[in-house]
């Protein structure tokens, strides 16, 4: 499994790419794997507040429905337009392709997350 | 000899051999001695089909049919005959949720048609494959509205409705952080003022306004510059109505409807004591995913042929489990078939044609009775197949005439509704009824007055 | 996209000027009701134009492409496809019960409301419960009914902050989502590594935030939860309650009942285990029975005996209001009734136990070609697992469900419950005769040598139906859900 180097990892699945005091957020490899082809990603308002751990988006593919927690708290800074057409770009390339982005109003909240050594431990150890 | 249990002695000794058992009681032998059912079941043993029939067939006996003139969201219309014996076949009746679609094609398109004659009866081009009721499928439509709109909690329900819909509603939305407000009535009907008041106290926390045109008295609704009102709030309008109804009168997407609800009993299917008819609903493409239970779509095969299939499943209660938000797993399939195939065998013309004469058999019997035997009416205005008029006599008095002749006359909205003023009285009148039975109501009223 | 003729839809086979539906002469003058222009529709609805034989043949022809018991095997787990007979068929057509106005008094409804009754009656002697309500349409609905009693009677003890309820993690999905809309938060507990639940599990959650749990039993593995005492007696201990989802009540009919189990709260599915059909997916019914303790709380109108008569109850000031309109699918209900009449408590005795023989039949046929993570014995249902054989050979649960659908057998529930990978969980009934049964070990026999020896052609089943394998992608991202919506095809 996919697992760069540079970000990262809650134990949902989700990747965080942090740039200055912005959490920028997708799945992993393993999730959209995991989910199947995906066919709508449910995005939240621009500007909305979001506490950690509240669901922050909704993605759906043809069996399963996945929420996407907010890893931080903050607000909605950008959400990623191509998706609303083009939901399959993150099957395609989950690392290359972000979902939303939070400016953090508290960045030590990143800190209990996992780096991608971490995460590729975290992944032996569930199967 | 029970004859839906097939097997021979031979074969069930066979089959035991097989399983390595001495008997069915060793199968059973898991279950805890304290809670096992010692004796047979207090209940009568099995009996010939003719000796069930027969029973059967003296209860039917003890319910009195009437001539009906009774609606509150039942009616009796009229019902082609292809319709019972298309619905009976029973490749249709024996099947399951059509979860394998290559060999389900036909239910699937069925309600992929069924989804597309309420599409155009409504105006709205979403639709599904149908909900239990029209009762329920207001509730349904009141939780998209709320899911759609965050943190507003607050629905506007007309106090018009159907007093079933609100007494649903209240049951549904008990327990949940949602509150009903009921728009008051003036003289039948709810007035554009009330709305735009009741949207100016509340405002955001508004979700959702809720209306029934033609509503629980028969009348009929002006919803001109409800959909202005309601949208400019940023809430959803959401309109039930009698599904034949809308083969003249304006649909919901005209009035600017955000989600249309209703009851298709009226299309193809009997009273029956209240069921099983389906609820429907449709709504504008910009909700389309937050529309509940079965939905029908239409897809290509590995051939990269036609085929329908199930789908948008991922709202569905089985895989969104505890953060679903609605329950719903089934639909009414087979009254969905009856439903569609009475909208076909009709056609355009004909569901205008049962339309207007809805509204000439009620407009009839409503002028008799106003203006000939000076009954005082209440809403005044249009109406569609239904109205509602003041009793001047006891309720015995009014009743007895027609228990004599075999006429259930109608109901009092207060026997549903105990607020309700108990001397108004719902009539109707449908396309099935005839000059010569108008007629006997004529002389029941005038025997009741007299 | 090919689009053959019999695919074509009502709506695409319009004929413009075909002859529709004659409605009797009207002898009402047209013309009498006065609605403004305002009021009436600008645009007319497109419904399709056919006449009465091309209608009949629209039909007729599309019933031809579609499975239903009467045509074959039907093994779907938990769904209990068992056979519908036609004399229930007969009742539901009764005058006296379908030309019936709810709104008629009590008076002219005595016949109706007796079968009510009386349904309500034998359903208790099955279930060991004590009343219950014909209101709820299908089993989630009842889930949900039984839902909202639940808070009823937490409220009614003023113990609203009761609000924490448990379901296993084999449960169906139906079940958490019924709880959640009923104001629950919902807690799932994992089953042992046998499958079953684990009493223990529950430890944790045994105080006074406990609403209760929601269970089947047998389980949706086919196995019959033993602990279910234990279960009970640490529930009602906390003062939580038990509720029943009846899915698998086919199991069990005079053998035991849940209300000794310790149940509370039961909801049956009539379209399940009271043989009414199924219809392409209803409509059901799914009454709700509860104990003593329970009763004041039911929908209204409850079914009450006056003396020698009959009547509806609208006088309960402690009800929880109503889950439907009326009082119930009551045609479903004829249906049900009827069967029960039929079968009578021998045969309804003689129906579990046939449908658990039948099980253990295919259980004990097909364990050692298929992985089955519980060998048996088992009751009405068993599951079997693909996973191995997806890792050795590629072949999934779908493809062994596609290899069916070729071979004219619908496919037992696939990819549920959830705790089983690439599962299959398969109830014959007791309808199935030894033949039938074996029939269909004989083709997952063939299936399983052909995952062995060309997987390929198990990838491309079916090859025989109206449609191949569909594209559900497509479905789900573009969809188009009417004829109006055509348009947004995305080629």
């Amino acid at each position: 499994m996919n697992v760069p180097e540079n970000l990262k990892y809650t134990e949902s699945h989700e990747w965080i790419r942090v740039e200055g005091d912005v959490a920028v957020i997708g799945i992993t490899d393993y999730a959209q794997d995991a989910l199947g082809d995906i066919v709508y990603v449910e995005m939240p308002d621009a500007d909305l507040a979001v506490t950690k751990g509240d669901e922050a988006v909704n993605i759906e593919s043809v069996k399963v429905a996945e929420a996407v927690y907010a890893p931080v708290s903050g607000s909605v800074k950008d959400i990623n337009d191509d998706l609303e057409n083009t939901p399959e770009l993150i099957n395609k390339d989950a690392y290359g392709t972000y979902i939303y982005s939070i400016a953090m109003s508290n960045p030590s909240e990143l800190d209990g997350y996992m780096d991608a050594a971490g995460y590729k431990a975290f992944l032996e150890a569930q199967d | 000899m029970i004859p839906y249990l097939p097997h021979s002695e031979a074969e069930i000794e066979a089959m035991l051999k097989k399983i390595g058992v001495s008997s069915i009681e060793d199968l059973f032998s898991d279950i805890p001695e304290a809670i096992r059912f010692p004796k047979p079941l207090n209940m009568p043993d099995s009996l010939a089909e003719a000796d069930v029939f027969s029973e059967m067939g003296r209860m039917a006996d003890m319910n009195k049919t009437k001539l009906l003139f009774t609606g509150g969201g039942q009616y009796d219309h009229v019902i082609p005959s292809v319709v019972p014996h298309l619905t009976g076949r029973s490749e249709f009746v024996t099947a399951y949720t059509p979860y394998q679609p290559e060999m389900s094609q036909g239910i699937l398109q069925v309600l992929f048609e069924f989804q597309s004659a309420i599409a155009e009866i409504t105006g709205l081009p979403v639709s599904n494959a149908s909900l239990y009721d029209g009762h329920t499928a207001a509730s349904e439509a009141c939780t998209m509205a709320i899911n759609a709109r965050r943190k507003a909690h607050i629905m506007l329900v007309a106090g018009t409705i159907h007093p079933h819909t609100w007494t649903v509603l209240s049951t549904y939305f008990g327990d949940l952080d949602v509150k009903l407000v009921k728009l008051n009535e003036t003289a039948g009907r709810v007035e554009l003022k009330t709305l735009i008041a009741a949207l100016e106290k509340d405002g955001e926390n508004v979700a959702g306004v809720l209306v029934q045109t033609p509503n629980f008295y028969g009348a009929l609704e002006d919803l001109n510059g409800w959909g202005d009102a309601v949208h400019e709030a940023g809430a959803k309008l959401i309109i039930s109505a009698h599904p034949l109804s809308l083969g003249v009168l304006t649909s919901p997407a005209e009035w600017g409807a955000d989600i249309a609800i209703g009851d298709t009993q009226p299309l193809g299917l009997p009273p029956y004591f209240g069921g099983p008819s389906a609820g429907y609903i449709a709504c504008d493409k910009s909700m389309m995913r937050r529309l509940p239970g079965r939905i029908v779509g239409e897809t290509t095969d590995a051939d990269g042929k036609r085929a329908f299939v199930l789908t948008l499943q991922a709202r569905e209660q089985h895989i969104k489990r505890e953060r679903a938000t609605s329950n719903i797993c089934s639909n009414q399939s087979l009254a969905a078939l009856a439903n569609t195939i009475y909208m076909v065998a009709v056609g355009p013309g004909g569901f205008s044609e049962v339309s207007e004469r809805n509204l000439d058999a009620a407009a009839s019997l409503r002028k008799r009775l106003t203006e000939e035997l000076k009954l005082e009416d209440y809403t005044g205005g249009a109406v569609f197949n239904e109205f509602t008029v003041k009793i001047p006599v006891s309720r015995e008095k009014w009743l007895i005439p027609f228990e004599n002749a075999g006429i259930a006359p109608g109901f009092f909205p207060s026997d549903l509704d105990s607020s309700q003023p108990e001397n108004l009285f719902t009539i109707a009148v449908t396309e099935k009824r005839t000059a010569a039975e108008l007629e006997r109501y004529i002389e029941c009223t005038r025997e009741a007055l007299g | 996209m090919k689009i053959e003729p019999d695919q074509l839809t009502a709506f695409e086979g319009t004929r413009p000027g075909a002859p529709g539906y004659r409605f009797p002469d009207a002898d009402i003058p047209a013309g009498k009701a006065s609605v403004p222009g305002s009021l009436r529709r600008k645009i007319q609805a497109a419904l399709p134009e056919l006449s009465e034989i091309e209608t009949v043949r629209h039909f007729t022809n599309l019933s031809g492409r579609n499975f239903g018991v009467d045509l074959g095997f039907y093994p779907l787990g938990s769904c209990t496809m068992k056979y519908n007979p036609k004399l229930n068929e007969d009742t539901a057509a009764l005058n006296g019960f379908s030309a019936l106005h709810p709104l008629q008094p009590d008076e002219d409804s005595q016949g109706v409301l007796e079968m009510n009754g009386r349904l309500i009656d034998g359903l208790c002697k099955i279930t060991g419960m004590a009343g219950g309500t014909l209101q709820p349409m299908a089993g989630a609905h009842g889930e949900f009914t039984g839902m909202k009693l639940f808070r009823a009677a937490f409220r009614a003890r003023g113990e609203e902050k009761r609000t924490r309820l448990l379901v296993p993690d084999s449960s169906h999905g139906t079940n958490p989502a019924s709880a959640h809309l009923a104001g629950f938060d919902v807690v799932t507990i994992p089953s042992g590594s046998d499958g079953m639940l684990d009493p223990s599990a529950l430890d944790p959650y045994l105080d006074d935030t406990l609403a209760g749990i929601m269970l089947t039993n047998p389980s949706t593995l086919g196995l019959f939860e033993t602990s279910i005492q234990e279960v009970a007696d640490k529930i009602h201990g906390a003062g939580g309650l038990l509720y029943y989802d009846g899915a698998n009540l086919n199991a069990v009919m005079g053998r035991t009942r849940p209300g000794d189990m310790g149940f509370d709260v039961v909801h049956i599915n009539l379209h399940k285990t009271f043989s009414t059909p199924h219809g392409g997916g209803g409509p059901g019914a799914g009454p709700v029975l509860v104990k003593e303790n329970l009763l004041p709380f039911l929908p209204v109108p409850v079914m009450v005996r006056a003396g020698d008569r009959w009547k509806r109850d609208w006088d309960r000031p402690q009800s929880i209001g109503k889950v439907s309109g009326w009082y119930g699918n009551t045609g479903v209900l004829v249906r049900a009734f009827t069967y029960m009449l039929s079968m009578g408590g021998n045969g309804l005795k003689r129906a579990s136990d046939l449908a658990v023989l039948n099980a253990n039949y295919l259980l004990a046929s097909l364990k050692d070609v298929y992985h089955a993570p519980y060998p048996g014995p088992c009751k009405h249902e068993f599951v079997l697992s693909a996973k191995t054989l997806k890792d050795t050979t590629g072949i999934a649960a779908m493809d062994i469900a596609k290899g069916l659908v070729e071979n004219g057998i619908h496919p037992p529930t696939v990819y549920f419950p959830l705790i089983v990978h690439e599962c299959m969980m398969i109830e014959p009934t007791e309808t199935e005769t030894k033949d039938s049964l074996d029939h269909f070990v004989d083709v997952m026999k063939e299936l399983r040598e052909l995952a062995d020896t060309n997987p390929e052609a198990l990838h491309q089943m079916p090859q025989s139906t109206a449609v191949r394998r569909v594209d559900e992608v497509r479905a789900a991202r573009s969809p188009v859900l009417s004829h109006m919506m055509i348009g947004d095809r995305p080629d």
